[in-house]
């Protein structure tokens, strides 16, 4: 049937295929329980001992803020005993989350701490995870409040929009064109921010216009460009303000070199570590951030809480969380950090990282 | 009026010239492919933890899907010595399709269709452009490429659409009752079946191998060269458009950027599998080999806890393996027969 061309090779082998695979899906279907019975696996079901395996799934790897806060996570799993694993794939996009979460799943980890690059998009595979007994916590960007069990949330959203718009007022005199550098288009922690940004705006800052948001999907070259673009498309420019540390990093890179540093302001949320230079040399005049290992910390702590028992995510919950205290669950399953910190010229050799 | 005379006479005994079926059966591209499939079944299975899991093949076939679907018609181009790139595109274009026919209130069932039919007009432009206009398929397609995926982007802009109806999202990640197999594999089994049997079992697929061996050739012959590559395109820009359906249902959601990347995906499997990239030869089931394996490889090593560049980079090692493989098999038949026909001479 298969013609001369592959003989009875070829069907023999196409037997053999079907053989194989028939033998894969019986050796799957044997083996009901999924075999966590080589040493290097986290055992499933061990909620109850002190080995905690917890696994962390930032936006992407390779992103200083994410490397911070699963620094800070893998500081409070060593001190509450327990394993980390950070994995994350190398662009932020929802759907190349979703395979992580997949294998988080088959690893059998006591808890999953992600920050989503879409609210709904790893929706579905969340919801698998928590079937075989994952708890899933989200921080920095949340996913719908569904498909989780806890948000730890760095600042309240209000705060961060109002101390960004407040830093950019102050920077160009309270009036002038300014626009928003942002990460990926969907991102809810961002989406959240600029729209507050733009409620506070209409507020109390009549005299100031916006006249962009662009997105950098957290690419250091994109948002490079991207601020290029922005600085040719309106010459009035008077500001830039990026709500995320690769963008901010990114634009103030390009003005430094350019011939608008001095007069197009740029600030954001960035770390000490990659602002520094602009800071020392007036690029940038203040930028605002939390100090994201304690969230990443805190993160952690949450999750330990809820593998064991101690807290449901339901509204009331309290846990302790090391050195950072004890924390209260608020509405809605959400975990509140503290406030947004600015960071200026005083006092930025304080901090590394 | 002749009468039939019964010829007798000694018997004559065959002296076998050809290889004997166990070379024929193992020493082929696919042999090699399946067996290496295999080994890193064997390999994962024992050595990576709760890869022995019914979860690791739901994953695994669900994630890989996508891919063994447009694999089918991708090989049926390569072999006819043609190429198509856009499949990613058209992916993203019929889950953009659908995405805002949803959003914008069709019933669901119209807009799954709308995003078939619109895979089949983006595969009718390729075929037109290859065929009717004579252009190179790799140039119309990575042309094809970027119009595509910049209309899908375009389109929706940086939205994305994550509103799906239940029942739909749940059938594209359900399994088939009872087993572990995600229940998409019975769209992809019967399309491999009809694909394999015009392949390999009808003038249509043979004149397919022609046409990929000498074009000038088959086209004396009386084949249709040019409605042959036509309809290539247009299965493959079909099969894209219900891939992209799938794709969509499957993550929930509906973006211009879904699936980049996914054509050299398909390429490299295809390849891997023992289609040859100047045409002419290769078999589904090396291609559907190709798939698993990749999909397989990439299963264990994420299970084992490697990360995702240093998959890609094994990845690529696997590829370029089999390629200089190819080569250096070719290489060895060779010299075996120059080696064999030089000892005849002297014998």
């Amino acid at each position: 049937m298969f013609g001369r061309h592959t003989g009875r090779g070829g069907r023999l082998f196409g037997a053999a295929a079907l053989t194989m695979a028939a033998g894969l899906v019986l050796a799957g279907c044997a083996n009901g329980d999924s075999g966590g019975d080589n040493g290097a696996a986290p055992d499933p079901g061990a909620g109850g001992d002190s080995n905690f395996a917890i696994t962390f799934l930032p936006k992407s790897l390779g992103n200083p803020y994410f490397d911070t806060s699963n620094a800070g996570g893998a500081e409070a799993i060593a001190e509450f005993g327990g394993t980390f694993q950070e994995v994350g794939p190398t662009e932020a996009s929802p759907t190349s989350q979703v395979s992580f979460i997949q294998t988080a799943a088959q690893q059998g980890v006591d808890a999953l701490v992600v920050s989503a690059n879409d609210p709904a998009a790893i929706c579905d595979a969340l919801d698998e995870a928590r079937s075989v007994d994952v708890k899933v916590v989200t921080f920095d960007s949340d996913t719908n409040p569904e498909c989780r069990d806890l948000f730890i949330n760095q600042a309240e959203a209000e705060g961060i929009a109002r101390v960004q718009v407040e830093m950019i007022a102050e920077q160009i005199g309270g009036e002038g064109q300014i626009a928003i550098l942002s990460a990926a288009a969907n991102a809810t922690n961002q989406n959240a921010w600029i729209e507050l940004m733009q409620e506070e705006l209409a507020a109390n800052w009549p005299d100031i216009e916006l006249v962009d948001v662009v997105y950098g999907d957290d690419d250091d070259q994109t948002s490079f460009d991207r601020t290029a673009a922005l600085l040719q498309t309106y010459p009035e420019l008077r500001g830039i303000v990026s709500p995320t540390t690769v963008g901010i990093a990114a634009a103030a890179r390009y003005i430094q070199t350019s011939q608008f540093q001095g007069q197009v302001a740029v600030t954001g949320l960035g770390t000490p570590n990659q602002m520094r230079e602009y800071v020392e040399d007036g690029t940038v005049t203040a930028f605002a951030l939390w100090n994201p290992a304690d969230l990443g910390y805190l993160a952690a702590y949450a999750a330990k809480a809820l593998v064991e028992g101690t807290i449901t995510g339901a509204e009331g919950d309290t846990f302790d969380a090391g050195r950072l205290g004890s924390y209260t669950v608020g509405a809605n399953g959400t975990v509140l950090l503290g406030d947004p910190f600015v960071f200026n010229a005083d006092n930025i050799a304080d901090f590394n990282f | 009026m002749t009468e039939l005379r019964t010829v007798s006479g000694p018997r004559r005994t065959m002296v076998p010239h050809g290889r004997p079926l166990w070379r024929r059966a193992v020493l082929t591209r696919e042999g090699a492919v399946i067996g290496m499939l295999a080994v890193v079944i064997v390999v994962a299975l024992t050595t990576v933890p709760n890869f022995d899991s019914p979860l690791t093949i739901t994953f695994l076939l669900r994630d890989v899907a996508p891919i063994l679907l447009i694999a089918l018609p991708m090989t049926l181009i390569i072999i006819t010595e043609e190429i198509d790139l856009s499949v990613a595109s058209v992916v993203a274009l019929s889950s953009v399709t659908v995405g805002i026919l949803t959003r914008d209130g069709a019933p669901f069932e119209l807009a799954m269709v709308a995003g078939v039919l619109v895979g089949a007009v983006a595969g009718t432009i390729n075929g037109f452009l290859v065929t009717v206009v004579g252009l190179p398929s790799l140039a119309v397609t990575i042309g094809s490429l970027a119009m595509f995926r910049g209309i899908s982007v375009g389109l929706l802009g940086t939205q994305a659409v994550t509103d799906f109806p239940e029942e739909w999202t749940s059938l594209a990640r359900s399994n088939i009752p009872g087993t572990p197999i995600p229940s998409i594999m019975i769209a992809f089994v019967i399309l491999a079946i009809i694909f394999g049997v015009v392949l390999h079992a009808t003038p249509f697929g043979r004149s397919l191998y022609a046409i990929g061996l000498n074009k000038e050739a088959a086209h004396f012959s009386g084949v249709n060269v040019g409605r042959t590559k036509f309809i290539l395109f247009v299965a493959s820009g079909t099969v894209s458009g219900f891939a992209g359906v799938y794709f969509t249902l499957l993550y929930g959601n509906a973006r211009g950027e879904n699936a980049t990347g996914m054509e050299l995906a398909v390429i490299a499997a295809v390849l891997l599998g023992g289609v040859s990239i100047f045409g002419g030869r290769g078999a589904l089931h090396g291609v559907i080999a190709g798939v698993l394996l990749i999909g397989t490889i990439g299963s264990a090593l994420r299970l084992a806890g490697v990360t995702a560049d240093i998959i890609n980079v094994i990845t690529g090692v696997v590829l370029v393996l089999s390629v200089v493989s190819a080569s250096f098999l070719a290489w060895f038949h060779r010299a075996r027969a120059t080696a064999r026909a030089r000892g005849e001479k002297q014998g």
